[in-house]
């Protein structure tokens, strides 16, 4: 087990904050706009769904990968006159971080409320599956140690991971291919997801190696799209619109030792997650079993698995029982990424995984089911193509974000 | 001195205001595979770095290590994204454990190092070989010269090791 000590204090702020709005723009892969066109919409669409005004947000964040428009941009588009804003680097596991040091921001008093966007042309902008992080022409030292033998992508860079899980757990890619399969089952229920058509595990592993253990179908898509979402105190919560998620307990980016090249220090198959199981539940006040729905991030069908491992959903090597059983599907007895996640819903480097479990706990997150007289949907729980995607009495959620093999973030909210 | 060369189309280069990556790659570039032995610890480290992994500590020599070891993982690329690798699938990107170190200082700690799998000579292995590798299979150091004084360290299957039976993605 992690030998870290546990921060008392951090406990003090358990239910204190909360997310109130949440917006989006559509998944696409051919938006043709700026990431400043998109960014206004999505943070537009999130104060409107809080009902908050713009003279009521005073704080806001992105984050990026040199590839959209800074806070300070949107905010004058929107007419938000800013206490504080932070615009970083980094694309999975960037989300969560945020929230948490939104979280810091206003409990040290600079701000109220802060709105946290990423915009982004996945597809036609910067691509990750493209040169990724080392394809250029001109090399330096730093990529001598990979990029320059043909390890530039992501997928390239995780493989060792997820091929020795394989060796040493006897994982199938049947049961990797699970994830992809138990995700399109969402994304069929969510109008929005980029990719809506269920597949198989036939599907998954007849479309073509991109590297092995990797498939086309085990990677996510990549798109163009904008999203955000809204962080203030509980307190304040009461005076918008919607039913507050309400933040339990929070970790951002913690790393596996040996952080300059995690490799040097196994076991090769865990990952940065790991390191935060212990905290990440002791600040939440629970454990991976009172959690209803869950949304580890899906870069790959395989980051899944590894990270409900490292959260102690499962068992370290059960993760490929534990992502093919069910337990995981709509339906299951712990749905994740019921929206599609970055597999079928589109890529956001995993703010749309936080933004659906919001609306999970909100009980409003149906696209499908009829209208009752009160003006809400009437959930059927009937999970079949073009139904419901709610889960039942969702009261907890767990987000597990993923940087890398190395680095990782989650975020545990109730319904509040 | 800096470092300059020509790998598939890239330029690479090492500066002078880089030491610990300039004295590893000079050393390759003599085919020596030396790796930062820190006074403080006696432990050997990769990759290069400024300072020991275990205390921080900064007084090292640069010492000899047999490049021996084993593939404890890889990747068999066949969609390349590195523009300069199109045209050379499948190839294999490596994980390779160094024999010496290994499970040293603690359990999971061992010379973790990334590489192709290359023939003799330095060129990325043909399909046969590929096919032929896997988790398990033995492997030895080989340098491919990249500029004048400089290499790049490569893996090739070491016929004078016994070659157990490899581990290789279901099917594959």
């Amino acid at each position: 087990m992690a030998s870290h000590e546990i921060v008392e204090s951090s406990k003090t702020l358990r239910d204190k904050y909360a997310i109130i709005g949440v917006g989006e723009t559509p998944y696409s892969r051919n938006s043709g706009r700026t990431t400043r066109h998109m960014g206004v919409e999505a943070v537009r669409n999130a104060m409107a769904d809080a009902g908050i005004r713009a003279n009521q947000v005073d704080g806001m964040m992105s984050y990026q990968v040199m590839d959209s428009t800074p806070s300070t941009t949107i905010a004058g588009d929107l007419g938000i006159r800013l206490n504080f804003h932070c615009d970083i680097i980094g694309g999975g596991g960037s989300i969560e971080t945020l929230i948490g040091m939104a979280i810091g921001a206003i409990e040290a008093g600079m701000c109220e409320t802060v709105a946290i966007f990423r915009s982004m042309n996945g597809a036609t902008g910067r691509r990750m599956g493209g040169t990724g992080g080392g394809g250029g022409r001109r090399v330096g030292a730093n990529a001598l140690f990979g990029p320059i033998y043909g390890q530039a992508s992501p997928a390239e860079l995780f493989a060792p991971s997820f091929m020795r899980h394989m060796y040493e757990y006897g994982t199938t890619p049947e049961q990797v291919a699970h994830v992809k399969v138990f995700h399109s089952w969402g994304a069929s229920n969510n109008p929005r997801a980029y990719y809506s058509e269920r597949v198989t595990v036939e599907d998954v592993l007849a479309s073509r190696v991109i590297c092995y253990p990797l498939h086309l179908l085990d990677c996510c898509v990549e798109t163009d799209n904008a999203n955000c979402l809204i962080v203030t105190s509980s307190e304040r919560a009461c005076d918008f619109r919607q039913t507050p998620a309400r933040i339990l307990g929070v970790l951002g980016r913690m790393s596996k030792p040996r952080s300059d090249m995690h490799l040097q220090h196994g076991p090769i198959t865990r990952v940065g997650g790991y390191y935060g199981q212990e905290r990440l539940w002791n600040n939440a006040g629970l454990g991976p079993e009172e959690v209803d729905v869950t949304g580890s991030y899906d870069a790959f069908a395989f980051t899944t698995l590894l990270q409900l491992e490292a959260y102690g959903f499962c068992e370290p090597g059960e993760g490929g029982a534990y992502v093919s059983d069910g337990t995981i599907a709509l339906g299951g007895r712990r749905p994740n990424n019921t929206a599609g996640g970055h597999l079928c819903e589109g890529y956001t480097h995993g703010i749309n995984m936080v933004i659906e479990n919001v609306r999970q706990l909100r009980h409003e997150v149906d696209d499908y089911c009829p209208v009752g007289p009160d003006g809400h949907r009437q959930h059927t729980y009937d999970y079949s193509e073009g139904g419901c995607r709610q889960v039942r009495d969702a009261e907890i959620s767990a987000n597990l974000g993923w940087t890398t093999v190395n680095v990782g973030s989650a975020l545990v909210m109730r319904r509040g | 001195m800096a470092l300059e060369g020509q790998y598939m189309g890239m330029q690479l280069g090492i500066p002078d205001s880089d030491p610990e990556n300039l004295a590893f790659f000079e050393w390759c570039g003599r085919h020596e595979l030396r790796l930062q032995r820190w006074q403080s610890n006696g432990l050997l480290s990769y990759p290069p770095g400024t300072a020991s992994p275990w205390d921080g500590s900064t007084e090292h020599e640069w010492a000899p290590v047999e490049g021996r070891g084993t593939i404890v993982s890889y990747c068999e690329v066949h969609h390349a994204i590195h523009p300069a690798f199109k045209g050379k699938t499948p190839y294999l990107t490596l994980l390779v454990e160094l024999d010496t170190q290994r499970g040293a200082p603690s359990e999971h700690e061992a010379l973790r190092i990334v590489g192709n799998l290359v023939t003799p000579e330095g060129e990325l292995a043909p399909l046969e070989s590929v096919q032929r590798a896997g988790i398990g299979s033995r492997v030895r150091i080989v340098y491919l010269d990249v500029g004048d004084g400089f290499a790049l360290p490569q893996w090739t299957l070491d016929t004078e090791s016994e070659q157990p039976t490899p581990w290789r993605y279901p099917g594959s």
